[in-house]
């Protein structure tokens, strides 16, 4: 554990961008967990300024029915962030242990979910999770679902992969003389192994699962109003791009570049971290 | 090569048919009742029970799955509330216009991304090369519709030199005689010039905003494949014989490092094909993406799924076509029997 | 002694590679010649740093490489100070190089007769128009059955021994003065190598090509070249024309080399091996005789910085040589 520790710091403070990206993960994990509460207006209430410019009393403008963005921006921290974590949870979940089955015990595993995968990629992603949004209707967690599900493929083919080597190296077969049962091995041996690469995976799923939902929200899928959420936020403001109101879009999609950025960022300095030599 | 071929096609069959079953389920598996969401939100109860019976939809699901496929041999998609007109008919209209734009984002990117992925695998770790990472980086991060309004903003609003975001060409001006759907195209065939650069204007900002989501994964690749291929003993050898650096990187390195950028460009089509649809709502662009957007605000079901379908089996056929591609470029590929 | 100038000189040659662990000394003072039509061995252990040398003088070394000094003359240019055009003119021309892996050194998207036309075109001997009647000739000269159907192939539908034998076309499609081989016969099986090495030589012979043949097998170095120069970890621990090397070594390694070669009627339980390993070459504090720590002549006289005694075609670098 210790030299994890060490090997991070050198890592780190070899590359200070990564060490931003964790500072700015940091950031955004504390305004997720807060920012409702500490923000100074309240994000679904109408205003008497509307489409006023950033100010000292509207940080970041007001929209047009004059809602505060600032607040409103932070506040959609929190969904957009819950949102992102309950479809990356998922598409890990449903995916690794898939992934694991197919790549550890082959056969009809292997068969029926690398069909499952080979289908889900025969589609453009974002196309997919418009059409099952588009069906099932927009809800939060229909949202979920669909961005999970395209998402799904990736850590199922990384869970097969690394359980494909690991079936094939030697120690599973000791473990099985030593008498170990097969869930046994699947949890001791085998999830612990793949853990660092599906890691850097969760980090820059998490940015596109962000950009996914957001996506959504734009054309109308998403979340509805008058709901914070930062894809809906720079849809709706849009609309005053053309007659120069530049704010009402500009903050939630800033804000949103960031988190991703931060989030693609942090990933790269995982993969780092966890193998030099993939470094790209 | 014709096996070749021949196999990949059949390779394909398997993802056509997840495709046809995964719309087929997205149509029916609708919760609630199928017939209320293809009827409309203005639907009476008798409309509804039209609807069921003329959709079929009260017949069990293995037949319902029969008539499905039937209808789509025979390219039926369903007809759009809102406009009265076949889905696959409006689709087909449509398709030229995103085909196009799509097209010149691509070409754009690959145009931009391979340089650069070219010049940063020659100057590792200098700051062409952090510049890159950071383009590539960039590229991916920023949601693409904002990108798109940013354009506007910057280069309509900000500087006056982009044309208004309302479309494939500006009113005053006519569309070329229907020939292929490309605008670009069909006006050199006219001979009118006008009409062309009219098209090209309309087509810089929706095309360059496509292009710089899909610049990322290019330049990436690129890079990483030309830094192995430089690092490989054949280019040493190429080196050692005293050729020119010219021939060495482009002719000896760049061509075997162009074959792993060959795979990369489906997972880049995926991006494109789903990105093509926000461009379209940034940019009113009369393509099939917005045919969608239009269709769902209006909860007009059949065109979505239309769409979803045509769009699969483009992305099926371009995967397909890449896959062939590679095959024919690689001699190790194209010429094992 | 060679008595005209030599054809190749590299003096005190010295080149570190950086690396993330520190700076890594891989030649210290490397030191030998080649004259005209002569074959020299540069014979040691793997990471001896024969190759570094050989791409030292070509020009060709890594990135992270720095040649911190010395001299290699080649005529009346030296080699180090070079511009990169005139290295790159020299390069195919004067001096050429084949490797081992002989497939995996050949452009494996790209018909062997046009890797051969590449290099007559860009030297100047032929026009574009001649260069693939040219390359089917080489390819014959080198032994190639039906060169000018193989000429149209690819690298991956020839075996081994052509694939080299088209890298020896490659080589001395220009009439090079000197030939370096790096191994060349590693990965090929022991029939072709032989056949590989012979039709080197002869090909050499007939042009008064110069050799500088880079192995680890003793066996081919007595067989084949006039000299051997023997590395150890970066160093030049000894030279001497073949024969008398073999028939008395001085530098310790040598002669443990030696013992530990196979040869015809000696058991291999016979054959000693060389006790230790080769330095890491990444430590701070090695000692001036990269060889002290397995020595067993090692005295108190070794901790000196090396010297090199002898003059022209034999030196060794030992303060207590056999």
């Amino acid at each position: 554990m210790k030299s994890a520790l060490a090997h991070a710091r050198y890592v780190l403070g070899d590359n200070v961008v990564t060490a931003f990206a964790f500072g700015m993960f940091a950031l955004f994990l504390v305004m997720a967990a807060v920012g409702p509460w500490i923000v100074p207006y309240d994000p679904l209430a109408n205003g008497p300024n509307p489409l006023e410019p950033p100010s000292s009393r509207h940080w970041f403008g007001t929209d047009q029915t004059g809602r505060d963005i600032f607040s409103r921006v932070v506040a959609a921290t929190q969904l957009d962030f819950a949102i992102a974590f309950a479809s990356v949870a998922l598409a890990f979940g449903a995916g690794t242990l898939a992934g694991i089955a197919a790549g550890f015990f082959g056969g009809w595993w292997e068969r029926i979910i690398g069909r499952m995968v080979d289908t889900i990629m025969a589609f453009p992603l974002f196309v997919l999770a418009m059409g099952i949004v588009a069906a099932m209707g927009n809800t939060i967690f229909n949202i979920v679902l669909a961005t999970g599900i395209i998402n799904f493929p990736i850590y199922a083919r990384v869970a097969r992969a690394e359980a494909n080597v690991i079936r094939n190296a030697g120690y599973i077969e000791a473990a099985r003389i030593a008498g170990y049962g097969e869930t046994r091995i699947l949890f001791t041996q085998i999830l612990p192994n793949i853990m660092p690469i599906m890691v850097v995976q969760i980090s820059l799923t998490m940015g596109y699962a962000i950009l996914n939902a957001a996506g959504l929200s734009f054309i109308g899928l998403g979340v509805r109003p008058p709901t914070a959420e930062w894809g809906i936020m720079v849809s709706d403001g849009a609309n005053f791009i053309q007659n120069g109101q530049w704010w009402i879009a500009a903050f939630p999609g800033l804000v949103l570049m960031l988190a991703v950025f931060c989030f693609n960022l942090l990933g790269d300095g995982l993969r780092d971290m966890i193998d030099p030599r993939r470094r790209t | 090569m014709l096996s070749m071929i021949l196999r990949r096609l059949a390779s394909a069959i398997p993802s056509l048919i997840g495709v046809v079953i995964v719309t087929f389920v997205l149509t029916r598996a609708l919760p609630g009742d199928p017939a209320a969401y293809y009827a409309g939100p203005a639907a009476t109860k008798e409309a509804i029970e039209q609807i069921r019976v003329k959709l079929g939809l009260d017949k069990g699901l293995g037949e319902q799955f029969v008539d499905y496929v039937g209808a789509l041999a025979r390219g039926e998609l369903g007809n759009s509330i809102s406009t009265g007109q076949p889905v696959a008919h409006e689709l087909l209209t449509r398709l030229p216009a995103s085909i196009e734009l799509t097209l010149l984002g691509l070409i754009f990117a690959i145009g931009v991304a391979v340089p650069l992925g070219v010049f940063a695998a020659l100057r590792p770790n200098s700051w062409v090369d952090h510049v890159c990472r950071v383009i590539a980086t960039a590229g991916v991060s920023l949601p693409i519709f904002f990108t798109g309004l940013l354009m506007i903003y910057v280069f309509y609003f900000l500087l006056g030199i982009a044309p208004p975001p309302l479309g494939r060409i500006e009113v005053f001006y006519s569309p070329p005689t229907h020939v292929t759907g490309f605008f670009l195209v069909d006006s050199l065939l006219d001979g009118d010039l006008g009409v062309f650069l009219a098209a090209v204007k309309q087509l810089v900002l929706p095309a360059l905003t496509l292009g710089i989501f899909a610049l990322a994964p290019i330049a990436r690749m690129t890079r990483a494949s030309m830094l192995s291929a430089l690092s490989s003993d054949f280019v040493r050898t190429a080196r050692a014989s005293g050729l020119g650096s010219f021939k060495v990187v482009v002719g000896y390195a760049l061509r075997n490092a162009l074959l792993p950028v060959v795979t990369v460009l489906g997972m880049v089509f995926s991006f494109l094909l789903g990105a093509n649809v926000l461009v379209e709502k940034v940019f009113a662009w009369p393509g099939i993406g917005s045919y969608a957007i239009e269709a769902l605000i209006q909860s007009d079901y059949a065109p979505v799924q239309g769409f979803v379908l045509v769009m699969a089996f483009m992305y099926v056929g371009l995967n397909l076509a890449i896959d062939v591609l590679y095959g024919v470029i690689d001699p190790r590929i194209s010429m094992a029997t | 002694m060679t008595p005209a100038a030599p054809l190749l000189e590299v003096k005190n040659l010295n080149v570190e590679f950086r690396t993330r662990a520190g700076t890594v000394k891989a030649l210290e003072r490397v030191g030998f010649s080649i004259g005209k039509g002569e074959a020299v061995a540069v014979v040691g252990e793997s990471g001896s740093g024969k190759s570094v040398t050989a791409y030292a003088v070509m020009g060709i070394l890594d990135r992270a490489a720095r040649v911190t000094g010395g001299k290699v003359a080649f005529g009346d240019l030296d080699l180090l100070q070079a511009s990169e055009t005139d290295l790159a003119d020299i390069r195919g021309r004067e001096i050429s190089m084949i490797f081992q892996n002989p497939r995996a050194a050949l452009n494996p998207i790209r018909r062997v007769g046009d890797q051969i036309a590449d290099v007559l075109i860009r030297h100047g001997n032929v026009k574009r128009a001649d260069a693939p009647a040219k390359a089917v000739q080489l390819l014959a000269t080198v032994g190639i059955p039906d060169p000018a159907r193989r000429a149209g192939a690819y690298p991956f539908e020839l075996s081994g021994g052509m694939c080299q034998r088209v890298m020896i076309a490659i080589a001395l499609a220009c009439d090079p003065q000197l030939l370096i081989a790096d191994e060349p016969t590693t990965g090929l099986d022991v029939t072709t190598q032989a056949v590989i090495m012979d039709l080197v030589m002869e090909l050499g012979r007939r042009r008064g090509m110069a050799m500088m043949l880079i192995t680890h097998d003793l066996g081919m170095a007595l067989e084949y070249c006039n000299r051997v120069v023997v590395m150890h970890a970066g160093h030049v621990v000894e030279t001497a024309p073949t024969a008398e090397l073999f028939r008395r070594p001085r530098h310790p390694y040598t002669a443990k080399l030696i013992a530990a070669t196979p040869r015809p009627g000696t058991a291999l339980r016979a054959l000693a091996s060389i006790p230790g390993a080769m330095p890491n070459l990444r430590n701070v504090s090695i000692p001036p005789c990269r060889y002290s720590p397995r020595c067993e002549r090692f005295g108190s006289d070794c901790e000196r910085p090396l010297p090199h005694f002898g003059e022209g075609g034999r030196m060794v670098s030992c303060w207590n040589p056999v």
